[in-house]
């Protein structure tokens, strides 16, 4: 089994859901993150105050997948979180143990 | 239709006068002035009453809102406390002895004690002050203003007074500069007071600066004094929730109307006069401020809040005796400056008025101080003798009192304050929360809670 970790643009959130549906992965965790690449900040001024901000919000998704979807997964996903510009962000592939669905104790591959 | 129905009773009352004449007493005409009176006098008891109400409004929720949206997220809880405490303490205080410091008939500098504990406030109005309403409905509204005027100050020293530090400042603040400064602007007999035997007239119709250069200038001497916030000019310091300053902004720009139009007294012609310069105060002051923010980069969100605030604040002492022209005039005039002492002048000295409550409460107030010796008219309000307006009814010498108003104002809250301070440094063992507490949060550390927590 293989987990995705892909930080992208929030704005590419619905796309890439639909997408990785698209293809029959449904289980997935997301959440609210800031950070960055080389993507440069921003600069937000409140009352004349200039806050360079270069921690930038984007989206994390987690997906558990079998071991041989890994490059149709990271193609569907790469395909639909791309926009071409700095900034879209990037996904890391870990190897993962084990998993347990907690409901029935199902472990393995069968449980994600 | 309603004019129809009046006049009938009066006509009616007119020949039952004249019939009266020979009739045995009581008369109907007395009984019919009576019910007349007794009918203006719940007309005005209804606005005032609205009014208390919205004044109040004005600091909890709307100054709390304001600022407590201007903080870090560790500090909401606590800024917010800061307006809440005021609006209990301030009452007790007022109802102990504020109201007679204020409004008992003393010296020229400061009431006697004959209203303590509000003795003899009750449903007979006061004729010095407001004829036709309760002594108690004038006294409450009064009350209103004591309330936020020192929860103003509090923008100032955000994110590091220590809570009973702030208790004790607040409580002899009120003491030793609210309450003189309220008597000799508007209680009977005060130094400042143009209507009621002052012998400096200065015009301030609701509070330019018994209310906003008393607090803005405290502001200022708190800020300086307790020096900046600690990571101040190196870590951001973003508000947190601008959402919620703008509905706070939003509900004193409401509550304003109890504050300027309540200041009629009644609920008559002159309400409605002082109703309109408020709202187009604001309005002109909010694109006066956005306008330069614009020039320079993006008009903000928090720039035209701040704006409109500003231009309310201005219009404040003027908003009884100004046309709606001169209003727009001060309001815009009033938001391109104190958008000028927030984003200029604060940045060239690099004092740490956290909320900016001197640069636009205290220079907010000083600027409508003065106009308002520019643009006061008697056509506007018939209380103003003969040449006795400002400029433009040709009584330039109007400027210099109000002049004298503003130094007063100045002085006493800036000595004022700094007593208080240094009493409470020593009392308080530091005005100042550690650098730990600070960092950590004055939530939790004065508080021991948290606003905003991830568990449900």
């Amino acid at each position: 089994m293989k987990k995705l970790e892909a930080v992208i643009q929030p704005f590419k959130l619905e796309e890439v859901k639909e997408a990785l549906k698209g293809i029959g992965v449904d289980g997935m965790t997301v959440t609210e993150v800031r950070g960055h690449g080389r993507q440069k900040g921003h600069t937000e001024v409140y009352r004349g105050q200039e806050y360079k901000v270069d921690l930038l919000a984007k989206i994390k998704i987690e997906v558990v997948i079998p071991t041989e979807r890994l490059e149709e997964v990271l193609d569907t996903l790469t395909k639909a979180a791309r926009t071409g510009k700095i900034g879209d962000g990037k996904i890391f592939v870990y190897d993962v143990v084990d998993a347990i669905r907690i409901r029935n104790g199902d472990r393995g591959a069968s449980a994600i | 239709m309603k004019k129809t129905a009046f006049a009938i009773p009066l006509a009616l009352g007119s020949a039952a006068g004249l019939f009266a004449q020979t009739a045995t007493p009581p008369s109907p005409t007395a009984a019919l002035e009576a019910s007349v009176k007794a009918a203006q006098s719940a007309g005005d008891n209804a606005w005032m009453l609205t009014s208390c109400a919205l004044v109040l409004m004005m600091t909890g929720p709307g100054l709390a809102l304001f600022y407590g949206g201007l903080v870090r997220k560790k500090n909401v809880l606590a800024t917010m406390m800061q307006s809440f405490t005021l609006m209990a303490l301030s009452t007790v205080i007022w109802a102990i002895v504020g109201y007679s410091l204020s409004f008992g008939e003393g010296s020229p500098f400061i009431g006697d004690l004959r209203y303590l504990m509000l003795a003899g406030v009750g449903a007979d109005p006061m004729p010095d002050y407001a004829a036709t309403i309760p002594h108690q409905t004038w006294m409450m509204f009064q009350l209103m203003f004591a309330i936020i005027t020192p929860a103003l100050i509090t923008g100032a020293f955000a994110e590091r007074m220590k809570f009973n530090a702030m208790v004790l400042f607040m409580t002899l603040w009120s003491l030793l500069v609210y309450f003189p400064m309220a008597h000799m602007v508007w209680g009977k007999g005060g130094l400042l007071n143009a209507f009621l035997g002052g012998s400096i007239p200065c015009f301030d119709f609701a509070g330019g600066t018994v209310v906003h250069i008393t607090s803005g200038v405290s502001a200022l001497v708190c800020a300086i004094y307790m020096g900046k916030r600690v990571g101040y000019g190196s870590e951001p310091m973003r508000p947190h929730s601008l959402v919620l300053s703008f509905i706070g902004a939003c509900m004193l720009w409401v509550g304003w109307f109890g504050f300027n139009a309540g200041s009629a007294l009644s609920a008559g012609s002159l309400a409605s006069a002082a109703f309109v310069t408020t709202h187009f105060g604001a309005a002109a002051a909010a694109l006066g401020w956005s306008l330069m923010e614009w020039l320079h980069s993006k008009a903000t969100v928090l720039g035209a809040i701040s704006g409109a605030v500003a231009g309310l604040v201005v219009i404040t002492p003027a908003s009884g005796f100004v046309t709606p022209g001169a209003a727009l005039i001060m309001g815009f005039v009033g938001g391109i400056v104190c958008y000028f002492m927030v984003v200029k002048v604060k940045a060239m000295f690099g004092y740490d008025d956290s909320l900016d409550a001197f640069g636009v409460h205290g220079a907010g107030g000083t600027l409508g101080a003065l106009l308002t010796g520019v643009f006061a008219t008697r056509a506007v309000n018939s209380a103003i003798g003969e040449g006795k307006g400002g400029l433009i009814d040709g009584n330039g010498g109007q400027i210099l009192n109000q002049a004298i108003g503003v130094a007063i104002a100045w002085g006493l809250a800036i000595v004022g304050t700094l007593v208080i301070l240094k009493i409470c440094d020593i009392v308080c063992g530091g005005v100042r929360v550690s650098t730990q507490e600070e960092i950590e949060g004055l939530d939790l550390s004065q508080h021991g809670e948290e606003g905003y927590s991830l568990e449900g």
